[in-house]
């Protein structure tokens, strides 16, 4: 596997311990570490949820977005309370594979989605989301799991271990691995369990937008207002800004917006350089952030930002963003000829990264990446380009697998993005 | 704060001027260390702070001034900072009808409409109080960032007016300071923002300026800082002094060279 990082950091660590208060004060900006309880047990009051951990930088909880590569190129993960932007490529091909790993990847975890769409039906979305790559011995349980969901009756005779017949037998599958970041199979979907095992809403705006709307008349259109509202509820309702600490088990909520400004959601910032009403988009992820940072929440939007004409709207976009990726898939490009690019199918411009809790930010020092889709896998890679300033000139590409291959002897140099000096 | 800095700038907490208006812009860069550097020095200063945060949440500002030096906390129990989260109250304002004026009530508004609110708080925050032994030693307001507003559907030119009644207000009659955030555009045409960003450096007495590297990306170098003392009551009869330093970010603090003294390259 050529991926650029492989997620050995994160790899066995079964839920991080993090901090909470235990008063309303629920943003995940807090400092990592452990608080004097008021009680009688000497530990600290830990909670640790699955498929997160905390960040090395800064204590700030993080996800995985469902891709370990992209993990390790955004610092280690999508923290809890920002935005994830993704800047569509222009055909939208790859795109929905990074959205769809996002939400795959909270299945598989057990976190509660959010998907919103304009386009398709959430639950047509949630069918097509590809099947995660477990390794043998998290396959195996999830196997016998299946096999006692399935065959209830069954009552197998535990010969060595006679003590566990004595428990009750789970009643449903709970998340198959509390592991960081997982790997997806992109060419087979999801198991049906899965999916319905996981706790999941929809937002599918043909259906939502036929109500009537009783807002009073704001400047932004009404299926951003009604998307705002939905989330709003979902978050209040099922305690994920803290509203219910009753509640035993804390879990994140993942939000997915896929194809946000497109004129399917009402707004014209895609068809029209005079657009007539410019600040809906950007008042909308304002009121985003404010609720994903009061609440334990992530979210992920795709944007086809190649149409939409008036530049300063995409500058805005992204200043209201946390972090910006965005794909170039070389399809009908000149570079699709290239022979620089012939293994990969686009590239991937991390374009933002935040400063959270901090005065600086993992900014990692490789610029050029490029992504391929093999038959089954999504990888991102790092081009390395090496040119010498011979007599003639000559440039010499070399993509990392391939420098075996090539006659120029191996040499530590070449591992890093370097330029020859001139030879006199 | 950085101390680096305060010699750069040659002023440190004891002495600062009052009555003056800092412009901090960034193109192609993140220029929020500058803010970082000013809630903190003005808090180490004594000043009363009117904190307007419409970018990031208080805890963000809380642990990076922990690093500092500062605890906002404290000086806000204290009484000596006002924080207005915009994140928090923009939530508010959207889903909950508010009785009183909210300073962001024009996010409910259909048109673009003008910052009084946003006004009426400020002023209400930075009064002096009256009957009282002066604790703090004046007024300072605080804006991060002023884009915000453009993207949130308010024009450029209420956002200017606000400028000018906060000016008139903090800086004249109070006698305090004022620091606000801009981010440039560049060569993304957008008209607003460069209308607001023109509008308000004719009016600054300082200007800081953190640009990227025309290069582009370097792990040694995060960028460049530009200084420009600026006197914008009398005509510019002397040139307006500027400096040009690069800076390098650390973890606690931010060091500054001169144009390819980089530590990296020596």
């Amino acid at each position: 596997m050529a991926a650029v990082a492989s997620c050995g950091s994160g790899a066995g660590s079964t839920g991080s311990a993090v901090a909470t208060a235990s008063k309303s004060n629920v943003t995940s900006f807090q400092k990592r570490g452990p608080r004097a309880s008021g009680t009688n047990d000497s530990g600290p009051r830990l909670v640790s949820i699955a498929g997160t951990r905390p960040s090395v930088r800064n204590g700030q909880l993080l996800v995985s977005t469902g891709l370990p590569a992209l993990d390790q190129l955004l610092g280690g993960g999508l923290a809890i309370g920002t935005v994830l932007l993704i800047e569509e490529d222009k055909y939208n091909i790859y795109s929905p594979l990074l959205f769809k790993c996002f939400l795959a990847e909270g299945i598989v975890n057990g976190h509660t989605l959010l998907v919103a769409s304009a386009k398709e039906d959430p639950a047509n979305i949630l069918q097509e989301l590809p099947a995660p790559l477990l390794d043998d011995n998290s396959k195996k349980e999830f196997d016998e799991d299946v096999y006692n969901h399935k065959t209830p009756e069954s009552n197998i005779k535990m010969k060595i271990a006679w003590r566990y017949q004595l428990l009750p037998k789970m009643e449903q599958i709970g998340p198959v691995s509390s592991r960081f970041g997982h790997y997806y199979d992109a060419s087979k979907r999801i198991p049906q369990e899965l999916i319905e095992a996981s706790n999941w809403h929809g937002f599918f705006l043909p259906e939502k937008i036929s109500s009537t709307l009783k807002v009073e008349p704001c400047s932004l259109t009404p299926g951003y207002i009604k998307l705002l509202q939905f989330i709003q509820n979902i978050i209040s309702e099922e305690g994920f800004d803290g509203s219910n600490p009753q509640k035993k088990q804390r879990n994140v909520l993942r939000i997915g917006i896929q194809n946000l400004g497109s004129p399917l959601w009402g707004d014209d910032i895609c068809c029209a350089e005079n657009v007539s009403n410019s600040h809906s988009l950007t008042k909308f992820l304002y009121v985003l952030r404010g609720l994903l940072r009061t609440s334990l929440s992530a979210c992920i939007i795709t944007m086809p930002t190649h149409l939409i004409q008036n530049k300063a709207i995409i500058a805005r976009v992204t200043n209201l963003s946390d972090i910006v990726i965005g794909l170039e898939s070389f399809i009908g490009s000149e570079r699709e000829t290239n022979p620089l690019y012939k293994d990969y199918h686009g590239l991937i411009h991390i374009r933002q990264i935040p400063r959270l809790n901090n005065l600086i930010c993992d900014e990692s020092d490789v610029k050029d990446l490029a992504f391929k889709l093999k038959r089954k896998l999504f990888t991102i890679e790092c081009i390395t380009k090496l040119r010498s300033y011979g007599l003639r000139s000559q440039k010499y590409f070399l993509s990392r697998h391939s420098q075996r291959k090539c006659s120029v002897k191996k040499n530590p140099y070449f591992k890093e993005p370097h330029t020859l000096k001139k030879i006199y | 704060m950085f101390v680096e800095l305060n010699n750069l700038l040659n002023t440190n907490p004891d002495r600062a001027e009052q009555g003056k208006l800092t412009l901090l812009c960034d193109a192609k860069t993140d220029g929020s260390f500058l803010v970082h550097h000013f809630l903190s020095f003005y808090l180490k200063a004594n000043c009363k702070v009117c904190f307007v945060a419409l970018f990031q949440s208080f805890s963000h500002y809380n642990i990076v001034g922990q690093k500092l030096g500062v605890n906002l906390t404290v000086a806000r129990e204290r009484g000596q900072l006002v924080f207005l989260e915009g994140l928090k109250s923009a939530v508010d304002v959207f889903f909950q009808t508010q009785e009183e004026p909210h300073p962001l009530q024009f996010l409910r508004e259909a048109n673009a409409g003008n910052l009084k609110p946003l006004f009426e708080f400020v002023r209400e925050a930075l009064k002096p109080v009256d009957g009282g032994e002066a604790r703090w030693t004046y007024p300072v307001l605080l804006v991060d960032d002023l884009s915000v507003l453009l993207s949130l559907g308010v024009g450029a030119v209420a956002v200017l007016d606000f400028i000018h009644y906060c000016r008139a207000t903090v800086c004249w009659e109070l006698k305090g300071n004022m620091v606000i955030l801009v981010h440039d555009s560049g060569d993304v045409e957008d008209e607003e923002n460069d209308i607001l960003l023109n509008g308000v450096s004719h009016q600054s007495h300082l200007i800081l300026r953190a640009e990227g590297l025309a290069t582009g990306f370097c792990r040694d170098v995060h960028g460049q800082l530009r200084i420009l003392w600026r006197r914008p009551s009398q005509p510019t009869a002397q040139r307006d002094q500027s400096l040009t330093y690069q800076y390098k970010i650390q973890d606690k603090s931010v060091s500054f060279f001169a144009k390819g003294m980089s530590p990296a390259v020596l």
